[in-house]
């Protein structure tokens, strides 16, 4: 469904360093029986963030005060394993609309960009120097730029270019889905299906 | 002519259309929905105003969070019964089949695909799991979807995905006694980790691979995505032909022929180029078993945990995270670790041919007093032919009680959760913290492992007791 339009973000940064967080983590199996898209945020890293009472873990960094922010910097191969959907609309629901890592899970990736999360892959040493520059400086702000493909920490200045293909730009860019595109070859596709 | 790799074969003959510097329009011959997926998926479809446009080509059946006992009364708990009702309402709404709890075809989606002769070389197949991968032992492109795209196959039989990277990992020789396609699998995975294959398709191929019956091949491809592959895809052969022959929805008659015809086409051509390969021996696989919490974590069973001398730091810091969530420390023995429950079930391990190695193995023992044992049929079917070849009452009579079908434990959405702490040894394909319930500490291993657990209650090579059984005798 459609979503925000995504432009150039600027915002402070909430570090997540664990490497290889599955979607289990992301969003718990047992908070997967909606029949509706609504309130994954809430449970978004459920198991790291609450207690089995429900309490909050004040060590977890989403209980942390000193971290806010739309961007959520996480560790190498971010969103592994199941192929929930649900672990992204806990993630924007919850109101990151970027992930930064050095590795994207496959699927997770994809899940991301229909649901209009930019997931933006960066070298393992800008990974690293975002993760020290957040530590250093919890109100550190970074810039993603869609449009001219870049990510920039702003302390420093220091830039990197990442890729993402043309057509997902434009759709990031005005909010759309791959349903209309796909409605509109209606023919071809009903021709096709006839040859099978 | 271009040599082409089997994987890019199907994968061409799907494309409707390409974009420049952007995805492929993919069209989906088979699509398998279940309760959880695809609710949200059909309410979008419907605010769009949109209908099913080939509803004969995507077939339902509930798994993920049904109970494993008393199938024939209402579902007790309210948020998964809500689901499974929706999917039956949205089912008959839209025309399309639904195998549901209790009727004969009933079980989890990727065991009832093959079983019933559905999913047929050449396909492609997606479904809102990741373990759809398991339908590429038949030499289909099969894979997990997000809900999105459920939306979009339904709407449109197609989804927008760039192709693959292709990857080829070749396994020759012979397996030695006592290990199966599960180690196989363990074992690659913890050789190339649990994020070794993004961004590619993996073929199989060698002749440990050849010599696996179906069932053995379905393991070894459901469990590609635990490397963070695609998939991964086997090529038809003899093999494949004779499982499907005579399957419900296979061809029939002249229309049998012509698909096989067909089927031998469908292999990787002499000199075809992948991106990456792998080579491995059968002969250096051993029964595996994982430590931590990705199942690239995994080692032989009579090995020790790996130390941390030479790790990087930040690596280290994940590493002794996930040891100390599972309660152990580096160097240790994996074998006499004490366990509490076993499972055998799943996707990955939840067929007739699973339940008769654990049977076989069992048969004549006792489960040890300190374990708790859930089996669970990957399928009614499975179930039927338990009870038939008398595989319940050697369970039974062992200690062992055979559940109905479901995902069950494997992701524990429904009651069949391992309490906190507790440690599990599981025929499935995941291994993540609070995987098979909150706070749950999950060791993976083969259904001969599992069984070999279960009669001596702590980490066990299933050859110890195969040798002793043989000087017994």
């Amino acid at each position: 469904m459609a979503y925000d339009k995504f432009d150039i973000l600027t915002s402070r940064v909430v570090p997540l360093s664990s490497e290889n967080v599955d979607t289990d983590q992301i969003i718990p199996a047992r908070f997967l029986k909606a029949t509706e898209r609504k309130g994954f945020g809430d449970n978004l890293f459920r198991d790291w963030r609450y207690d089995s009472e429900g309490n909050p873990k004040p060590d977890f960094v989403l209980n942390d005060p000193t971290y806010e922010g739309k961007i959520l910097l996480a560790g190498k191969n971010f969103g592994s394993g199941s192929s929930r959907e649900h672990a992204v609309w806990a993630i924007y629901d919850y109101g990151f609309r970027c992930v930064v890592s050095s590795f994207f899970a496959d699927i997770f990736k994809n899940n991301c960009l229909n649901i209009g999360v930019l997931p933006v892959t960066v070298s393992p040493e800008f990974a690293d120097e975002l993760f020290e520059a957040v530590e250093a400086d919890p109100a550190t702000e970074v810039e993603v730029d869609i449009n001219k493909q870049t990510i920039t920490l702003l302390s420093t200045g220091k830039s990197e270019s990442f890729d993402i293909n043309s057509y997902k730009k434009q759709n990031m860019k005005n909010g759309f889905d791959d349903i209309d595109y796909l409605l509109n070859l209606n023919d071809e596709i009903q021709a096709f299906e006839a040859n099978r | 002519m271009e040599k082409k790799t089997l994987f890019d074969k199907i994968w061409d003959a799907h494309v409707i259309k390409s974009i420049p510097n952007g995805p492929d329009v993919f069209f989906i011959d088979k699509h398998f929905i279940h309760e959880v997926t695809s609710p949200v998926a059909f309410l979008n479809l419907e605010k769009r105003g949109n209908k099913v446009m080939f509803p004969e080509r995507t077939v339902a059946t509930p798994d993920h969070n049904v109970p494993t006992i008393d199938q024939d009364k209402t579902i007790k708990d309210q948020l998964s019964r809500m689901q499974v009702e929706k999917l039956r309402e949205n089912c008959a709404k839209h025309g399309i089949e639904l195998h549901d709890l209790g009727t004969d075809h009933h079980g989890i989606v990727h065991v009832i695909g093959p079983e019933l002769g559905i999913t047929q070389p050449g396909m492609t197949i997606v479904c809102g799991d990741s373990h759809t991968s398991t339908h590429g032992a038949f030499g289909t492109i099969a894979f997990g979807i997000g809900t999105s795209e459920v939306e979009m196959v339904f709407a449109t039989q197609c989804i927008m995905q760039a192709k693959a990277k292709k990857m080829r990992i070749t396994v020759d020789g012979e397996l030695g006694p006592g290990v199966s396609s599960k180690d196989i699998i363990l074992y690659i995975i913890s050789q190339i980790s649990a994020s070794g294959g993004t961004g590619y398709f993996i073929e199989y191929a060698g002749s440990a691979i050849r010599a696996l019956s179906m069932e053995a091949r379905m393991t070894i491809c459901n469990m590609s995505i635990e490397m963070g592959a695609r998939g991964g895809l086997i090529a038809p052969d003899e093999t494949t032909f004779e499982y499907l022959n005579g399957k419900d929805f296979a061809p029939k008659g002249a229309a049998w022929d012509e698909a096989v015809a067909y089927w031998k086409t469908l292999k990787t051509d002499e000199g075809a180029v992948f991106d990456l390969e792998y080579h491995y021996n059968a002969e250096d696989i051993e029964p595996m078993i994982t430590y931590g919490t990705n199942p690239g974590m995994g080692v032989k069973v009579k090995d020790h945990i790996p130390t941390t001398e030479g790790m990087k730091e930040s690596v280290k810091k994940s590493y002794i995270k996930s040891l100390d969530y599972m309660g152990f420390k580096p160097g240790e023995p994996m074998k006499g670790k004490k366990i509490d429950y076993v499972f055998v079930g799943s996707c990955t391990n939840g067929r007739i041919e699973d339940l008769r190695a654990v049977a076989n193995f069992v048969k004549g023992k006792k489960k040890a007093d300190n374990i708790t044992a859930w089996i669970v049929p990957g399928s009614r079917e499975v179930e039927k032919k338990a009870i038939a070849e008398g595989l319940v009452q050697i369970l039974e009579e062992a200690g062992f009680k055979l559940r109905q079908p479901g995902c069950s434990a494997c992701l524990a959405m429904n009651d069949d959760k391992i309490p906190s702490g507790k440690y599990a040894v599981s025929t499935s394909n995941r291994n993540f913290e609070g995987r098979q319930g909150p706070g749950s500490r999950t060791l993976l291993a083969s259904p001969l492992t599992v069984a070999a657990v279960a009669i001596t209650g702590e980490i066990t090579d299933p050859r110890d007791l195969i040798e002793e059984l043989a000087l017994e005798k």
